[in-house]
């Protein structure tokens, strides 16, 4: 395991920028600074009042860790509960029961229960999340789209514009398509969009639902790329992989889904 | 100011009328507004406006200030757009000589009382005299909010924006501020005033005067004041300061210069004349033997358009004879642009 | 972050008209760049607390709270009248879905502008005059309609103006009711656009009322769900959409195409 001071760069900047200003302090136990996400007896359920109040279990009893440098893939079929923990790992989905703890500088904060402003600075620093879908923000160009997170971590429009031209370049979305909206582009270039705008950032834990769906095979090899680059630069990540072969590219481990079924 | 219960005899006509028509408890309660009027320089203050035997916007407002105040010494002018003898200043003169009999008079210098539509007179108003304005809209921020609730609190709590924006409206419109009458004056740094519809040319006679200014809003029942020598500002922008009107040439009659103006119209043929709006300055001057370019052929012939008395009348008529060569030399009308009538008239003072 | 002080807090707000309930029990803070959306149908109380927080109504009960510019926390209604209304033009906005009720209709774009500056004492006309023209063109508004009166201007032009009058003293807090309603869909993307943009070029809090759950979940952070006058659910605005919890709000999600 690379020590996070060193190898998180971008992880240290921000905490030493945080209000907190003191430079980091070495940890007192090592595998904790090494941990980036510590999921314990996780439970969820949903409740369809539409349908007569009628409980739809998702999942329970779901504990893993993702420590730095490592890519953790969840496995199982569809709905078995994977993006259901993703989405709870990120705060799209509320938890019923257990813990998330995401870690945050010297501590960790906790996302069960996380105020909306924390969980908000929580995915401005320490969590990205790259999801199937880009829900498209009218009028808005795509180099925009894709410079969002940085310009929210502070970095200026310039730096943040050219490194989100940067990165669309690699993932080979011609420049013609960068000021435009991208509400009219085809399912792989949002997809691509979407993979630019997840990877730009800085966050140390990063969230992967299908991120090479719709892509072929030259432009998911470009981000099982990035995604190696994020795991040497020490970040942590946590995925769900439907090709197999994407999976065993990048995944260190397999968390089984089904083994949490509720 | 005193006003006795009864009027004079002498002069009561056949209908009897209580003193200056209103009774006494109505001008109580008319003075009672005045007072606190005066005493917050500015505010209009709500009193209960009379029906009164002419109709709204015919000067009822100013008629009951002037029937609150008037006493039978008292000595009446009246004017209208500056002149004495157009109806409705004969009329409210005729109706306060009919129902309170007090003396009436046209020189601005012996009235005590002047009720005025529209100006100030051009002569100095000294300590003592009173004038009483006819406000057909008192309220200066009307124009840009029309809750009444709403224009009390922005003066209670000296909130002005609003009238700022009539004036930048003014300037975005016409590349100045063409608001030249009514124009909106802060009283003693306090309340925003609408002067009543009097040009802008006579506000800078509004501040610090040594006479009492009252006015009258009878259909909006309202009554405000500015107690004698009291700052009154006109508003205006730090780059587009406020301007009195200026006129480049002086008064076709007397050759006045520093007055305000009005246009007469000679004929269909585009010829005009420009001569002071204040018909008693403009006679007087005339009777001092002030003469303008105009003065020879109207004098001798007084027509409908010639809005004063003949200067021929006056005691100290022109020393030099009315016919003045200088006159006559002006036949043509004056230049506005060189401002040559007011060589004229300057030069008929200087003998 | 987390422990700075909350621009607006209200505690125990309600609000009764006679023995009619507007809203109670109503709870909230807002912190400098938070914007939360109320959501709810007619009727169901969000105007009314929108009328509280923005002091346009008196509470029955609670109280709510604002950091001034000078880092006092003051109770708002131990405000002065004079106080009340500068903290309104100055340091808030208000953008009304109605633009004639939040114009001056009468007046030109640049007055409209203006007003604010002219009311916090700017008195020379070319600075106002710029200052205008700087905010018409920050709202897509062509500098050549300067002069002209908003009764010239399309639907999404007068909200833009609207906008615009309420941003040039740079509040810090600015409350929106339906800001978008009664737009075409193509005019309305364009407003929440440029709202977005200001929100974050400025760092604005905003409380928005929309019975519009794609505005919300375009413009807010937070969401609060009402209903026959209180508060139902509230959280982050993605996890309130895409993980309702209250039958009412599961409702609202399902009625309503690609929230």
């Amino acid at each position: 395991m690379p020590n996070t001071a060193q190898a998180l760069p971008a992880a240290q900047e921000s905490c030493a920028g945080s209000r907190l200003g003191a430079p980091a302090a070495p940890s007192l136990v090592r595998d904790t600074q090494d941990l980036l996400l510590s999921v314990e007896n996780l439970a969820k359920s949903f409740t369809l009042h539409l349908r007569d109040g009628l409980t739809l279990p998702v999942v329970s009893g779901v504990t893993f860790d993702v420590v730095a440098g490592e890519c953790v893939a969840l496995g199982g079929p569809s709905g078995a509960g994977k993006s259901s923990i993703l989405k709870m790992v990120y705060g799209n989905y509320r938890i019923d029961a257990g813990s998330v703890r995401i870690a945050d500088g010297e501590a960790f904060a906790e996302v069960a229960g996380a105020e909306p402003r924390q969980m908000l600075a929580l995915r401005r620093t320490r969590v990205g999340y790259v999801s199937q879908f880009l829900r498209v923000i009218p009028r808005v160009s795509t180099l925009d789209v894709v410079a969002a997170p940085l310009r929210a971590e502070g970095v200026d429009e310039e730096t943040a514009k050219a490194r989100a031209g940067a990165l669309l370049a690699r993932l080979n979305l011609p420049e013609r398509l960068w000021s435009l909206p991208p509400a009219t582009f085809s399912g792989g270039e949002q997809q691509r969009v979407n993979v630019a705008r997840g990877f730009i950032g800085s966050q140390p834990l990063l969230l992967l639902d299908e991120p090479t769906a719709s892509l072929d095979a030259a432009n998911r090899q470009v981000v099982i790329d990035l995604i190696r680059e994020k795991k040497a630069a020490g970040a942590g990540l946590l995925g769900i992989f439907h090709d197999a072969e994407t999976r065993e590219a990048v995944a260190d481990r397999v968390v089984d889904v089904t083994r949490f079924e509720a | 100011m005193n006003a006795p219960a009864t009027a004079p005899a002498s002069s009561m006509p056949a209908i009897t009328y209580n003193f200056a028509y209103l009774d006494e408890q109505t001008k109580r309660m008319i003075r009672r507004a005045i007072l606190k009027a005066i005493a917050i320089p500015g505010y209009q203050v709500p009193f209960a406006s009379r029906e009164m035997p002419m109709p709204y916007g015919w000067g009822t407002g100013g008629v009951q200030v002037t029937a609150a105040i008037l006493g039978a010494d008292d000595v009446l002018k009246v004017i209208d757009q500056g002149s004495d003898d157009t109806t409705n200043a004969v009329a409210i003169r005729t109706f306060f000589e009919t129902t309170a009999g007090v003396a009436t008079t046209t020189r601005t210098q012996d009235a005590t009382i002047i009720q005025t539509r529209h100006r100030i007179p051009e002569a100095e108003l000294k300590a003592g005299q009173t004038i009483v304005f006819q406000v057909p809209i008192p309220e200066p921020l009307r124009f840009l909010e029309p809750r009444e609730t709403e224009t009390r609190r922005l003066h209670g709590l000296a909130d002005y924006g609003l009238m700022q924006v009539k004036l930048y409206e003014d300037i975005a419109r016409h590349g100045h501020i063409a608001t030249t009458y009514a124009y909106p004056v802060k009283v003693e740094d306090r309340y925003v005033m609408d002067p009543s519809p009097i040009p802008k040319f006579d506000n800078p006679k509004m501040n610090d005067s040594p006479a009492l200014q009252l006015f009258g809003a009878g259909r909006e029942k309202r009554i405000y004041a500015i107690p004698p020598y009291t700052q009154v500002v006109s508003l205006d922008f730090e780059d587009h300061p406020f301007k009195v009107q200026a006129f480049k040439e002086p008064c076709a009659l007397c050759g006045a210069t520093g007055v305000y103006l009005d246009e007469v119209i000679l004929d269909d043929k585009g010829g005009r004349m420009f001569v002071c709006s204040d018909t008693d300055h403009c006679a007087t001057r005339q009777a001092e033997g002030h003469t303008g370019t105009m003065s020879a052929p109207y004098a001798a012939q007084p027509g409908p358009l010639t809005p004063s008395p003949s200067p021929a009348r006056g005691e100290g008529g022109n020393p030099t004879g009315i016919p003045s060569p200088l006159v006559g030399e002006g036949g043509s009308r004056p230049s506005r642009e060189t401002g040559e009538g007011f060589a004229t008239g300057e030069s008929g003072e200087a003998r | 972050m987390t422990t700075d002080t909350p621009l607006l807090t209200a505690q125990g707000l309600a609000k009764y008209y006679g023995h009619r309930l507007g809203c109670r029990d109503v709870d909230l803070t807002l912190h400098e760049g938070e914007v939360l959306a109320i959501v709810g149908e007619s009727g169901s109380g969000k105007s009314t607390l929108l009328g509280l927080l923005s002091t346009e109504l008196a509470p029955t009960a609670g109280r709510v709270a604002y950091r001034m510019r000078d880092g006092e926390t003051r109770d708002l209604a131990s405000l002065s009248e004079a106080e009340r209304r500068l903290l309104l033009r100055t340091d808030w906005g208000f953008v009304r879905q109605h633009a004639e009720q939040g114009l001056r209709m009468a007046v030109s774009a640049g007055g409209n502008v203006g007003e604010r500056l002219m009311a916090v004492g700017w008195r020379h006309y070319g600075d106002i005059r710029s200052e205008a023209t700087d905010w018409l063109s920050r709202v897509e508004i062509a500098a050549e309609r300067i002069d002209d009166d908003p009764r010239t201007f399309s639907g999404g032009m007068r909200q833009r103006l609207q906008i615009a009058r309420n941003l040039v003293t740079r509040p810090r807090l600015v409350f929106m009711d339906e800001p978008t309603s009664g737009l075409d869909v193509s005019v309305q993307a364009r407003l929440l656009d440029l709202i977005r943009q200001l929100v974050e070029e400025f760092g604005l809090a905003v409380v928005i009322v929309t019975h519009d759950l794609a505005v919300a979940r375009l413009l807010s952070h937070r969401i609060m769900v009402m209903k026959s006058g209180r508060v139902i659910e509230q959280g982050l605005t993605d996890q309130v959409l895409d993980d309702p919890r209250e039958p009412y709000t599961q409702l609202l999600v399902s009625s309503v195409l690609a929230a």
